[in-house]
């Protein structure tokens, strides 16, 4: 990377990072050779419902989500679960019985004490590096066949001690003698018995210690986002989805789940569809108050779900008989300021398309994570923002508008929920299934990461 | 990258710790040496049998090695088994079949107790190491042990009282004296297997160790570093007789309402022994060995043999290699959704489809909380549920090996099912339906494949009757049938053989059965009254209460279907059942049939009381006869029609599927033991009575002579 060097390593470094935007060259990101690159298809896959959390810990664990969805797209499968090579899942809240959760849901699922597995965690990105990770392996040889998924189960995150208490607890059970006991329980202190809320730290960027929410209200400002226009975003996010689930376009993709009381989850249960812009603006700022604009009701919800793709090469698809449903061209991977990491996908985006050579009209569909309205509504200002596309992304002249039409056509995280291992997974397979209903041939796929990162995937449908 | 999928089946041998692989001094059965340590392993490996059992030939021999064994210098002795499946599974009770000397059962069992009195007073500590099952004969061998270690997934009981016998070789003093009286008396009354976990709390072993640490925790034990578990207050309270009589008393009236006295005597003998002589082993030892030698020769423990190798008889038939891993199943109701449960607790893959969601939910719920009951681990209850897949999309089936058929019961629907499925199921899979009630020859119509098809006809509730009836028609292939008995044995249920007649064997025998209790009904008899009758004759439950639990609405499909197709003489179904059907009071399921249940299914106590004053007629030996002869003379009918090969399937098939009286061997044992002819004149005299549906049938004379 030529751009390394010209930044100072002692100093931290405030310009964006990615890969170059050369043309593609004799030799890829992968370090694969370009024309030796074998072609990687995305076969199949389906994820759960996916589910709000509701304070309490959800029907289902990281993996017990990743079975409910992976059960019935291998059974669907005209091949074993054991051919597969590798299972690759992407798990942010990994809970404590359930560590390398690939790997227990590989041998929860059946396919055989022989099957390798390992989970890969980029936060807001897991799910799309799962298969990235899988696409990479085929393209170069290593793996015929890879199940890439994403799983997450907000729900589930634990109530945390905070440090001091946890030093004090240390300190007490270490204690051997009475006198040392009641010296240690005398120095505990009311203020310690108040947990942290995992999910609340796990959605603050440790280096600025921004909310997620912050970020979003940073880039809002920058760009300009009217609190109308980011309710007015979310508002749409609810009816797309729920036209969505009316008319049957999610059937195959979202498999119903089953809890162990017999309990039948059939739908994603965040869609409001009977929301309406005066509901969104009674809303009070979740973030920052009193004035801040990005609302519960304009950001993503906390929810449980998982979501899995198959990925196969080429000799895998002529030997056991496949029907690709698109095909994995390319992937990048961006970083950035984390207090601005909402807009990662500007950056990941572009550099993939310029190394394509695709112009933005030659993008039929879009899916852009919605983690916040604000955070989407400022990327495709940022993309129409002349000073930032030329200083930033290194282009002459901006990049220009994205038709809503082709963005986010079913809905997204405010209506659907993010649970944020599996969300990335989610868009890749929504915007191939999406493609396919609309007849269109070349989409892109991209979430902005917590910790200021983005991530994109460009798929076409074969 | 392959590796190997059974790199633990490679390794596996090398975990278990059988003492010194060199220099054992070998026997026929046992075989023993002496470690670095000066202790003896000595390894019970039963030759020519897969499991240990204790012969007369093991026992001798055990008493020639002890008498080796104290002539080494050990310092301790360790006892332990060779064979996979656990340490001893109990008597070989093939030795006690038929014995009708209660004094020559005296001097044997005296004999057998002087041995394991020498492995009780060797002058060395001793150690029982326990892995799997250990039972009846093979439980009190460790209890004449100064210690146990149980090995992780052991498990312990005396199973005796289910074979009308009460331990004999021990502990029936032995255990009381180890743990807690009252425990030791439930475990022996109810027969009931305590697993490992249990085992420890009880004080029953000293300690619980993987495989791999038995060498070190039995050098522990020999050097005295174990602590054995204190008898506690309960012990000593229990001690005085008075305690131990109002035990009893609560004891005997348990045991009464599982197994009245006069049809199941071991129980109530244990109480007399325990209550009389508690605490006293000499006493105990004596009046144990008194009480098991008449128990043995009586004709309940010998009828209840009989059902244990019937059992054994049906097992072996199930025996084979099914080819069957993955199961699919259709249709969600109680019968198919119980079925993937239980094939899925057994370790088949199984999909479970159903056109109503809603109906596979409610089924995977109601799996698991079958699976909370029965299953001991959360592990286990995870991958049983992980096993069973609800399958919305029916796409289990390209997969499966066999698929299980348990829709409505209507020719066309089922045909129509079948249709959809057969494109898409594997080129080697069995097609099998649930049916009761639709002749195989109908339902294989237009199939492309009828020598895969067959019947699989289990009983509800699938998880507690054993049966299932394997039903042949003349184009099933063998191959296929075979693969369908052994699939039986796969998931630990009896399969039954027989030929695709109206009602197969066990409904065609019970229907006449239910329908001349609802005939009595008619006649004004109370429900309740003819309930008792058949429980007096020993009958789990009433016809009246089974016909609720089986459903009003399965029993008048059957009744009707019987009629159509048989010349056999029956009853008119009376009126007032369809009415009831079509009201939707169906039974159990419904909440209401003759009964009235509440939500879990349970009897309304209520609706239990009425009519039971004293105008009512009694229940008595006529209305039994009323009751049961007729079933019997279908099961003879059967027999000569060649439904089913032989006697043996036949009550085996009775018992496991309908709970017939197990303490009269069987439905046609028992007609053999009251009397071929008896049989038929009784017969006559109820046909002139009630009518020709009692007249006997012709098979009755294959049975004479």
């Amino acid at each position: 990377m030529a751009e390394a060097s010209k930044t100072k390593p002692t100093q931290r470094r405030r310009s964006p990072r990615r890969t170059s935007t050369a043309k593609p060259a004799a030799r890829g990101p992968s370090g694969v050779s370009q024309d030796r690159a074998r072609p990687v298809y995305l076969v199949d896959g389906a994820r759960t419902p996916f589910l709000r959390a509701r304070g309490k810990p959800g029907p289902f664990t990281p993996v017990d989500l990743a079975v409910q969805c992976g059960r019935p797209l291998l059974a669907r499968q005209p091949f074993a679960a054991e051919d597969f090579d590798f299972v690759i899942l992407g798990c942010v809240n990994v809970i404590a019985d359930e560590m390398n959760p690939a790997r227990v849901a590989a041998l929860r699922l059946g396919m055989g004490d022989a099957m390798r597995a390992f989970s890969v965690q980029i936060n807001c990105g897991s799910g799309m590096l799962s298969i990235d990770n899988g696409f990479r392996m085929i393209e170069a040889g290593k793996a015929d066949l890879v199940l890439a998924g994403g799983a997450e189960a907000l729900s589930y995150a634990p109530l945390v001690l905070s440090s001091n208490a946890a030093a004090w607890f240390g300190r007490f059970a270490m204690a051997k003698t009475a006198w040392e006991r009641v010296a240690a329980i005398g120095a505990f202190r009311p203020d310690m018995a108040k947990p942290v809320i995992g999910l609340e730290r796990g959605l603050t960027d440790p280096v600025t210690d921004l909310g997620m929410g912050q970020t979003a209200e940073v880039i809002g400002h920058i760009f300009g986002i009217a609190r109308e226009a980011a309710d007015a975003y979310a508002l749409e996010s609810h009816q797309r989805l729920a036209r969505a689930q009316a008319e049957g376009h999610l059937k195959g993709e979202v498999i119903v789940s089953v809890a162990r009381d017999g309990t039948l989850y059939d739908h994603d249960d965040g869609v409001r569809p009977d929301t309406s812009m005066e509901k969104l603006a009674k809303l009070k700022p979740a973030f920052e108050k009193p004035y801040g604009e990005v609302t519960p009701g304009n950001s993503s919800q906390i929810t449980d779900g998982a979501s899995w793709v198959v990925l196969a090469s080429e000799e895998a698809v002529k030997k056991h008989k496949l029907e690709p449903l698109a095909r994995v061209v390319d992937s990048e991977w961006a970083a950035l300021d984390p207090s601005i990491m909402g807009l990662g996908p500007t950056l990941c985006c572009t550099a993939l398309a310029e190394r394509r050579g695709l112009a933005r009209e030659d993008i039929d569909l879009w899916e852009l994570n919605e983690a916040f309205a604000a955070q989407v509504l400022a990327c495709l200002a940022a993309w129409e923002d002349e000073e930032y596309c030329r200083k930033v992304l290194g282009l002459e002249a901006p990049y220009g508008a994205i038709p809503r039409d082709r963005l986010n056509v079913d809905g997204g995280a405010i209506s659907l929920g993010h649970p944020v291992g599996t969300s990335g997974n989610r868009i890749v397979l929504h915007l191939v299934n999406a493609m396919r209903r609309l007849g269109l041939k070349r989409g892109m796929a991209s979430e902005c990461i917590g910790g200021g990162q983005g991530g994109a995937m460009l798929l076409e449908v074969v | 990258m392959t590796v190997s999928k059974s790199v633990w089946k490679v390794l596996e041998p090398r975990n278990m710790e059988l003492g010194p692989r060199e220099g054992n001094k070998p026997h026929t059965h046992w075989r023993y040496a002496k470690d670095e340590e000066g202790i003896v392993w000595l390894v019970l490996d039963r030759s020519g049998e897969s499991t240990n059992t204790l012969s007369e030939a093991v026992m001798s021999e055990l008493n020639t090695v002890l008498a080796e064994v104290q002539g080494l210098g050990a310092k301790g002795l360790v006892i332990r088994a060779a064979k996979e499946g656990g340490f001893v599974a109990g008597a070989d009770i093939r030795d006690f079949r038929g014995v009708t000397d209660a004094g020559e059962v005296e001097a044997r069992m005296r004999r057998a107790h002087e041995i394991v009195d020498r492995l009780a007073d060797l002058p060395m500590p001793t150690v029982a190491v326990i892995h799997g099952h250990c039972l009846g004969g093979g439980l009190e061998l460790a209890l004449a042990c100064k210690h146990r270690i149980a090995v992780a997934g052991a498990s312990f009981g005396f199973p005796e009282i289910l074979l009308g016998l009460h331990p004999g070789l021990g502990g029936t003093f032995r255990l009381p004296a180890l743990i807690d009286p009252i425990e030791a008396m439930t475990m022996m009354l109810t027969g009931r297997t305590v697993h490992t976990k249990k085992a420890k709390a009880l004080g029953l072993v000293d300690a619980v160790v993987e495989e791999r640490h038995v060498k070190n925790a039995v050098r522990a034990a020999v050097a005295g570093q174990t602590k054995p578990s204190r008898p506690g207050l309960k012990g000593t309270v229990l001690g005085l007789g008075a305690a131990r009589r109002m035990a009893a008393r609560r004891m005997r009236a348990e045991a009464e309402k599982k197994a009245p006295k006069k049809h199941y005597p071991a129980p109530h003998r244990l109480v007399d022994l325990w209550e009389e002589h508690g605490g006293d082993t000499r006493a105990m030892k004596k009046a144990e060995i008194r009480s098991f030698s008449e128990l043995l020769v009586g004709e309940t423990a010998q009828n209840l043999m009989r059902v244990f190798f019937l059992r054994e008889g049906l097992k072996r038939l199930g025996k084979g290699e099914s080819g069957v891993r993955r199961v699919h199943v259709i249709g969600a109701g109680t019968m198919g959704g119980d079925i993937a449960a239980w094939c899925a607790a057994r370790g088949m893959t199984v999909s479970l489809t159903d056109l109503d969601p809603k109906a596979i939910a409610g089924a995977v719920g109601r799996a698991a909380a079958f699976y909370d009951k029965r299953l001991h681990s959360s592990l286990d209850r995870r991958d049983a549920l992980d096993r069973l897949m609800p399958d919305f999309e029916g796409d289990g089936i390209a997969r499966a090996d066999l698929v299980i058929e348990a829709v409505a019961e209507k020719a066309e629907v089922k045909r129509k099912v079948f249709e959809a499925i057969t494109p898409r199921m594997k080129k080697d899979a069995i097609l099998a339906t649930n049916t009761s009630s639709i002749p195989l020859e109908t339902l294989r119509e237009g199939l492309p494949f009828p020598d895969r098809f067959l019947g699989l006809h289990f009983f509800n509730p699938v998880t507690r009757m054993e049966l299932v009836e394997v039903v042949a028609h003349d184009q099933a292939s063998e191959k296929a049938l075979a693969r369908a008995h052994a699939f039986c044995g796969d998931i630990s249920r009896l399969p039954a053989p027989v030929k695709s007649a109206p009602g197969f064997l066990v409904n065609r025998a019970l229907t006449p059965y239910l329908v001349e209790a609802f005939t009595m009904f008619d006649e004004g008899v109370p429900k309740e009254t003819i309930d008792e009758a058949a429980k007096d004759f020993g009958m789990p439950m009433g016809p009246i209460e089974l016909a609720d639990r089986v459903g009003l609405d399965i029993c008048l499909e059957v009744a009707r279907m019987l009629k159509e197709r048989l010349d056999d003489p029956m009853s008119e179904v009376p009126d007032w059942l369809v009415k009831k059907v079509e009201a939707g009071d169906t039974g159990r399921k419904a909440g209401r049939g003759l009964y009235a249940y509440d939500e879990k299914g349970k009897l309304k106590s209520d609706e239990v009381k009425v009519a039971k004053g004293e105008e009512a007629p009694r229940a008595d030996a006529e209305m039994a006869d009323r009751l049961v002869l007729p079933m019997l003379n279908t099961l003879v009918r059967c027999l000569r029609e060649g439904v089913v090969a032989d006697e043996e399937t036949v009550d085996g098939a009775m018992i496991f599927a309908t709970g017939f009286a197990p303490f009269r061997g069987g439905p046609l044992h028992y007609a053999r033991k009251r009397g071929v002819e008896e049989v038929v004149v009784t017969l006559r005299q109820l046909e002139e009575k009630h009518g020709a549906r009692f007249a006997p049938d012709a098979g009755w004379d294959m049975l004479k002579g």
